[in-house]
Parts: structure tokens; sequence; C-alpha cells
């Protein structure tokens, strides 16, 4: 068993037979900007073919630079990207892969149409035309020029742009920044049938309900750092076992899980005879109501309403993924 | 698939690609930069302005022997040129790079050189316009006599001297930040030209600033221009091609290094 993995390991660039089908992957990946800055730590992460991955973080959490050397743009300091097996600067890897970065400003002077036919012209068999405006909803505004176009639209052009090549890996860094919500379902739609059509999908974003409503994983990112990953059912119930206890280190939190509930009721017992209910974790109260984390919110239940007869107003929630998300970047 | 199209290391449709690839880049490139027309405005206007008040205005004067008017079509062709290269290539490329443009578009399976090049030859269809605009403004309104193989030399010069000076521009887009590139360009642009003598006859220049001006590009692009028109030394011809070469790798070297460096800390 021993020798088998040291066979593995002897592959000259010690990739995984998963990585090696993976659309993209970072594999222990550092990168640090001048001596000081780290803006990835030891971070691998790997996506699969036809996947949508959600990376979720606050600003500044290294979203934008695991792109970006996924897109060859900058090299790690330590570790490997790989993109379809290949360092992510082999040429062939462009001609498959789409991107949408945050950009300040595109050249203002050239009509939409303009824009995306140079985009749709640097790859052998782009979609149509007809379909890319189609896709990124820029009908009518086709003829207009970049600089006069409003933030939701440029941001839909740059959308198109990622998708005129019709290709199988599509980068999408903050996809949705600036859109109304009309427009923001209409691309998320876009994106799921991105999916449907065996796309692999990358998308930052700090808009929770984004990863919630798009992603078929969410890894979590915070200072560089992987902080966890999983469904995004996974993804919410970690994140209120850290509620729960918020010092549980990293590796109790991925198998303190599954079952978390948010109990909100108002009651005239104590804080603390509260806590000592079963299963409960945490409690919050803010005036008349107490917010209780379970982690056995059937046993705790039946001990609250046992203690207390005239309990009122009994709320049960599945933590959202707002709180998930907040508990696991504030923890440090 | 025959095996001949798998034998060629480019199969002839991805050549056809390619080169379609850079001729849309150059022709939009050009389209922009037209449209743009604090830029296009400018960079053809004052060339333009500067032969009409002091080549036209001065259309009798001679300086040992040379006709004003006609020394000045060929300098201020020369200054048109490199302002287009300067502020086409150094500002533009400056402010895409600053706004992440020029990171979408390294992103794209773009070829890196077709950007270049289209910033580069659109440079040069600026000064080809200039050139022309010039040399109508010359013969029929300040009375300069051009022959065919002159003004054709005008013409290649301007081709050539978009060269050295794109290059120079490219550098000064990996220096300078956005904001204050234009502003930076003409406190190098104006002066350079100035002390090379492409504002007025170099001869009425002081004599440091002659001395200096052989240290400028610029010095060198507009004596092979005053060549062409047989205002400048022949037997001089080769060391202005090769300093003018020169300094077109001195600033494709500098820029290339401030590229990778640059890289590093992206």
């Amino acid at each position: 068993m021993s020798a088998v993995l040291e066979t593995m390991d002897a592959i000259p660039d010690g990739m995984r037979f998963h990585e090696r089908c993976a659309a993209a992957s970072l594999r222990e990946v550092t990168k640090r900007y001048g001596k000081d800055v780290i803006a990835l730590d030891r971070v691998s992460l790997t996506l699969g073919n036809g996947e949508i991955v959600a990376l979720l973080g606050p600003n500044g959490a290294g979203k934008s630079t695991a792109v970006k050397l996924m897109m060859g743009l900058t090299a790690p300091t330590e570790g490997s990207a790989r993109v379809f097996g290949r360092d992510p600067l082999f040429a062939g890897n462009r001609l498959r892969t789409g991107v949408m970065l945050q950009v300040g400003r595109a050249p203002e002077m050239l009509r939409v149409r303009e824009h995306v036919e140079i985009m749709r012209g640097y790859y052998p068999h782009p979609l149509s035309f007809a379909e890319i405006v189609r896709a990124a909803a820029l009908e009518g505004i086709e003829a207009r020029m970049f600089g006069q176009l409003s933030g939701g639209q440029k941001q839909r052009v740059l959308f198109a742009l990622a998708l005129a090549g019709d290709p199988d890996l599509i980068f999408l860094d903050e996809p949705t920044v600036g859109l109304d919500i009309e427009a923001r379902r209409r691309m998320w739609a876009e994106i799921r049938s991105l999916r449907s059509r065996g796309k692999t999908v990358l998308l930052t974003t700090h808009y929770l309900e984004e990863a919630d409503a798009l992603a078929d994983r969410i890894i979590v990112l915070n200072k560089g750092r992987v902080i966890c990953e999983g469904s995004p059912a996974e993804v919410r119930s970690m994140g209120a076992a850290v509620t729960a206890k918020s010092q549980s280190p990293e590796r109790d939190l991925r198998a303190a899980v599954a079952g978390v509930k948010l109990l909100s009721f108002q009651t005239k017992l104590s804080r603390e005879q509260i806590m000592n209910l079963a299963g409960v974790r945490a409690v919050d109260v803010s005036g008349m109501r107490v917010t209780v984390t379970s982690s056995a919110p059937e046993a705790t239940l039946r001990e609250l309403l046992a203690l207390d007869t005239e309990l009122q107003g009994l709320e049960i929630k599945s933590p959202a993924l707002e709180d998930a998300f907040l508990s696991l970047t504030t923890q440090e | 698939m025959s095996s001949t199209a798998l034998s060629l290391p480019y199969p002839y449709s991805t050549v056809n690609r390619i080169f379609t690839i850079f001729m849309r880049e150059t022709r939009y490139e050009f389209v922009r930069a037209m449209r743009t027309k604090a830029f296009s405005l400018s960079v053809i206007g004052f060339p333009v302005m500067f032969y009409l008040l002091f080549g036209v205005m001065n259309r009798a004067e001679a300086v040992h022997g040379q006709i004003v008017a006609r020394y000045l079509l060929a300098s201020y062709a020369a200054f048109g040129v490199v302002g287009a290269a300067l502020f086409g290539v150094g500002v533009g490329l400056a402010g895409e790079r600053a706004s992440g443009w020029l990171e979408l578009k390294r992103a794209s399976p773009m070829p890196p050189l077709a950007y270049l090049a289209a910033k580069c030859v659109s440079a040069v269809a600026f000064g080809v316009i200039i050139t022309g605009i010039l040399c109508l403004i010359g013969t029929l309104g300040a009375g300069v006599h051009l022959r065919a193989a002159e003004c054709f030399g005008i013409f290649g010069m301007t081709f050539v001297g978009g060269v050295p000076f794109a290059c120079m521009g490219l550098l000064l887009a990996m220096l300078l930040p956005a904001n204050s590139a234009p502003g930076i360009v003409n406190l190098i642009y104006l002066p350079m030209s100035y002390c090379s003598g492409l504002w007025m006859p170099f001869s009425l220049l002081p004599k440091w600033m002659q001395h200096v001006a052989p240290w400028l590009p610029t010095y060198h692009l507009a004596q092979l221009m005053l060549r062409v028109i047989g205002y400048a030394q022949p037997s001089e011809t080769m060391r202005h091609v090769s300093a003018l070469l020169g300094f077109a790798l001195l600033f494709l070297g500098c820029a290339w290094i401030a590229f990778v460096r640059a890289e590093a800390d992206a």
C-alpha cells in the first residue's frame, strides 16, 4: 500500500488521479506579494468537470488571486496550479477557458458588438453572436459604446466576453456586482444552463445567497486559507457548529456538523436554565426573544416545552448561509 | 483529418485565424483611437497647428540655406509620429493596464503580440495621416516642392520612426501610473522634441542643446527625416539608423524587465 502511494508521489507533478481528470486544481499553493502579504496560504482545491464551484469569502480573502493563478496571470510562490492537467500558461488551455475579471474600465469607444466580435474571433469555435446576446441579455444595446453603458450593462458585456468562445471552463470573478435583482437572477439562470451543457464554472462571490443558489460546492476562503468546503447544506451546518462553539478549531468543525438548528421563542426561563438544556450550544437573548443554537434540536425542544408551558412564538430555522459564512470567516 | 494536416505544426485554419485576429485587433484599435476625440484631435491637431504657425507663417524664411517650411515639414512629420506612438501606445497601455483590461486580454486566447502590434500599427497609421496632412499643407499652402521620392521617403521614415517610439511608449506604460501618464509623457515628449530640432531648425538651438541632442532618440529620427529632403549629412545615416535601433532594443529590454517585475508583484 505504501509502495503504491510512493509510486504515485513519484509522478513528476505529484498529481493524483482525480486532479488529472479535474478541469482545474490548485495544489498546496502559497502566493505571496512582496515579503509580508500572503494572499493564499497552502490552498488546495479542485474543480471537477461539469461542476459549479463557488469561492466564497470577504474582500481580500484571496479569491481573485486563486482565479488569477488558474488563469496563469500570476505564478504561485509555492505549490502548483493545473488546468486541464497542464500548466495554466499552456496556450491551448486559453482556447478552452473564458474569464470575467473585475475590470475597472474596458475600452469605452468600442461598441458592444465590436467587443463581442473581437473576443469571439480569438476562439476557433465561438458561440454565435445571437446566442451570446441572448445569454448575456444584451438585446438592444449591441450598438452602444461601452462607455455609455450603465454599471449593470457593463457587467453583462463582460459576462458575454467570458461566454463568447463557448469555453469548457469559465472563471467568473464577482459576476453579479452592480446588477439589479432581475438581472442577477437572469445571469444565475445562464450560469446554471452552462452546467447543463457540461461546462465547469468557478465563481467568486461575497454574496452568500449567490453561492447557495448556484454552486454544487462552496469553498470558503478567509485570509488566504480554505476554512471549509462542501455542499451549500454542509457549509450551512458547519457554520452553525462554529456559531455554537466559537472556539472550536477547524478540524472539529468538519466533525461537528449536521442537524444544527436555530430555535427562536419567547420565554420566562433564565439564560442559565436554557444553557443547561440538552443539545444547546449557544444562547442569544435580544429583548423578549431568545435564540438558541442546538445540535440536538428535538431533545432541546422536548426539555424546553416541559420546563416552560407558556412558551410562545416558537420558530425553528436552519441557519442561513449568511450566518454560517459570517461565523466561519470571523473565527480565528 | 488527413495526415498532412496533422504533420504541419499549425494547420492552415490556425494561421488564417491568427492573421484575422491581428487584422481585427489592429482595425478596432485604430477605430477606437480615432473615436476617442481627446486623443485623435490632439495627436493630429498639434503637429498640424504648429506647422501652420511656424512653417506656413515663415514660408519665405531660410536658415543657413535651408527653407524653414521645408525643414519643418520633415521635422513635424517626425513630431507627429512620435506623439502618436508615445500617447497611443504609452498612455493607452498605461490606462488599460491600470483598469485591469490588459489582464483580461492576457487571460483570453489573444496572441499577446497581436495586442502590441495593433497599438504599434495604429500609432503608425496616425503618423501617416499627420504626414499626409503636413505634405498637403506644405505643398499647397507653404510652397514646398517635394519630389515623389522625397515624399515617399518621408512616409517611409514615418513608418520606421513609429517602431522605436512605440517601444518607448511600451516602457513608459510599464513605469508610469495611469492617472499621471499623460502629464509625464508630455513632460518627456515636448522638451525632447524641442531639443532635437523638431520645432525649429536645429542650427538655431543653443550649442549645449545641440550637444545633448544625440542622446535623444527623436534627434536621430529627425536627422533621418531631414536626410530624406537633403537637409542632413548623408554620411551619418547609418549612425542614426543604428542609434534608433539601439534605442528600440533598449526600450524593449527595459519594458520587458519592468513587465516581469510587475508580474512578480501582481
